[in-house]
């Protein structure tokens, strides 16, 4: 099966500190498959994301982005194979929708380049599809959080990229905003978009399915299906919590629950 | 929608430039002829075209002295530096991903005040003190850029902290200078130059700062899009396949350039570079392809407006940037007022 990242013995150090952040990690994702990145908070899912997304340069280790090592690979190169969908932020200045969405074609522009008007009706079909054009015109600060979530979504779709990365895109949600973002997570797997999403909700690595990995204090990195990684005695490890996982007859699927507080 | 609309919104946005530019020109024209010694438009125009078509002269001698010696430079020079500052001021907000940036930022203002300190204190023709300012303004953004570099980092926070290392060194250089100069001559000469005023630009100076300026905005103007990539943060526009340290450079560079050359030929001018790119914003929307000329134009008509305020009200000229204080703190604080959602 053809490779879309590879990640070998992967150290991360920040400048200034000895703490190593990721130390040996390794794992792989195929086309078309999605990679839940579980772990505690600071274990470093977002620094692994970064890493890949060639952001940050790792202390030693390896990366490879469709066959390519990253490290050859210039910005343009990596974004228009990978798309990286941040966490739920604000930008500085007010930006129509649109214009914001526009932003995804930058793999594909020269440095004096910018999007014309069959750039933008592109973009907005893409708006289209996902039933979010009627916020083309709309200024992004003024549109709520969940949209915002779904218009990161979108910029990337317009990278066309092979693979997206997505940074905890569920943080900072409500529940139903949450499940809207997942689901539209699973259309574009379904879609053929391979898929690497961090997140801290165990829970979503079992209604994604597929792949999971559980980045653990010491730095390394579980690889496994969702079914080898999502079990009681990892998660309890992990989060150091009593989790149970029950199948619920009436969802027709398995869920991650804690006892009680 | 929705073509229909992107064409509208494209529309809107050429009708926001073209309407600016109409007024800037009537304003240039109005300019050209108010002052204590005045002219007619109809001369005014008469002698402008006359001179750029070679036609035979039919007008006063005197109008066309006052007009092509010392009113054209003047607003030229006032076009030029209020759209320098303004573009640059968009620019240095836009890759900072911060509204409350000057071009003054990385240390090019006071750069330029202490080399024309320095030309002053050494007694050199103005020529030579445009020249110091200018050159003073370059080497202290040259100085903020390497401290990054020698840190190796790239970040934003280490390039802004350079910027106040550089700028409080300068301030300190500047007050040796003005402690050791002479009180009578040279240190009013430097109090006057920091001020900011052009009354002493000639049709030389101007020309001077025409082809970089030129050149600088051009690039900008060009770069504009990638401008939005940048203001969204160096992480997320590297991520969308942005060479940041390359093109931050590059707009730096620009920028400086312009704010330099501006500097040079008026001495410092506060305020308009803040606050101008926050007026465009309002007129012309964030997306730099259209804020940048917007900026250009409305720093323009800004400096324009008050410098020819300035030569026109009392027996003596105020300097610039009184009034571009006066004017300015008010207004920013009006736009602060009208946009308090939005600044988070």
């Amino acid at each position: 099966m053809e490779k879309i990242y590879e990640v070998k013995d992967l150290t991360f150090r920040y400048p200034g500190y000895d703490r190593k952040v990721l130390d040996g990690a390794s794992l792989a994702v195929n086309k078309g498959e999605v990679l839940c990145i579980l772990g505690p908070n600071g274990a470093g899912k977002t620094t692994l994301l970064n890493c890949m997304a060639g952001i940050l340069k790792p202390s030693a280790g390896e990366i490879k982005l469709c066959g390519r090592d990253i490290r050859t690979m210039t910005e343009k190169e990596i974004a228009a194979l990978a798309g990286y969908v941040p966490q739920l932020h604000t930008p500085a200045f007010d930006y129509r929708v649109i214009d914001f969405v526009m932003m995804g074609l930058a793999p594909r522009m020269g440095m004096f380049g910018r999007p014309g008007l069959e750039d933008e009706k592109k973009c907005m079909d893409v708006l289209d599809s996902m039933g979010l054009a009627d916020l083309a015109e709309k200024s992004y600060l003024d549109i709520s959080g969940g949209e915002r979530q779904q218009l990161l979504i979108a910029r990337a779709i317009v990278q066309e990229p092979e693979v997206i990365l997505f940074d905890e895109p569920t943080a900072h949600l409500d529940y139903g905003n949450q499940h809207r973002v997942l689901g539209r997570i699973k259309k574009m797997a379904a879609e053929g978009y391979s898929v690497i999403i961090t997140t801290h909700n165990p829970d979503h690595a079992l209604l994604l399915g597929d792949k999971a990995a559980v980045v653990s204090r010491d730095g390394t990195i579980t690889q496994g299906t969702s079914a080898d990684i999502v079990t009681e005695v990892i998660l309890s490890e992990v989060y150091g919590l009593d989790i149970r996982i029950r199948y619920i007859e009436e969802l027709g699927r398995t869920a991650c629950l804690v006892p009680g507080l | 929608m929705k073509n229909d609309s992107l064409s509208l919104n494209k529309r809107k946005n050429r009708g926001v430039i073209l309407a600016l530019l109409f007024s800037l020109l009537c304003l240039m024209l109005a300019c050209l002829c108010v002052g204590k010694y005045s002219i007619s438009p109809g001369d005014c125009l008469k002698i402008l075209f006359g001179r750029l078509f070679g036609t035979e002269s039919t007008w006063d001698g005197m109008d066309e002295n006052m007009l092509l010696g010392v009113r054209l430079p003047r607003v030229m020079a006032s076009v030029i530096v209020g759209a320098a500052l303004s573009l640059s001021g968009a620019v240095y907000q836009g890759i900072f991903k911060n509204p409350l940036v000057s071009p003054d930022f990385l240390g090019v203002s006071s750069g330029a005040c202490v080399g024309a300190a320095i030309a002053i204190l050494l007694a050199l023709p103005s020529g030579l003190i445009q020249a110091g300012a200018f050159i003073g303004g370059l080497l202290a953004v040259s100085l903020t850029l390497l401290i990054p570099r020698m840190m190796r980092s790239n970040s934003n926070i280490m390039l802004v902290l350079a910027g106040i290392i550089i700028g409080g060194a300068m301030s300190s250089i500047l007050g040796f200078i003005k402690y050791i100069a002479d009180p009578e001559t040279q240190l009013a000469a430097i109090t006057y130059w920091q001020l900011g005023s052009f009354a002493y630009v000639d049709n030389k100076a101007v020309l001077s700062i025409v082809p970089l300026s030129l050149i600088a905005a051009a690039v900008l103007i060009a770069m504009s899009w990638w401008i939005n990539v940048l203001s969204l943060g160096e992480q997320e526009a590297q991520s969308l396949g942005a060479n940041v340290p390359l093109l931050r450079g590059i707009c730096i560079v620009c920028s400086t350039v312009l704010t330099a050359g501006a500097v040079c030929i008026s001495g410092t001018i506060g305020w308009v570079g803040l606050v101008v790119p926050h007026f465009g914003r309002m007129m012309a929307g964030s997306d730099n392809r259209t804020l940048l000329p917007a900026c250009c134009l409305t720093g323009g008509i800004f400096m324009l407006l008050v410098d020819t305020v300035t030569r026109m009200i009392g027996p003596a000229e105020m300097p610039v940037s009184i009034l571009t204080g006066l004017i300015g703190a008010p207004f920013f604080a009006w736009l602060l007022y009208r946009q308090r959602m939005n600044v988070r």
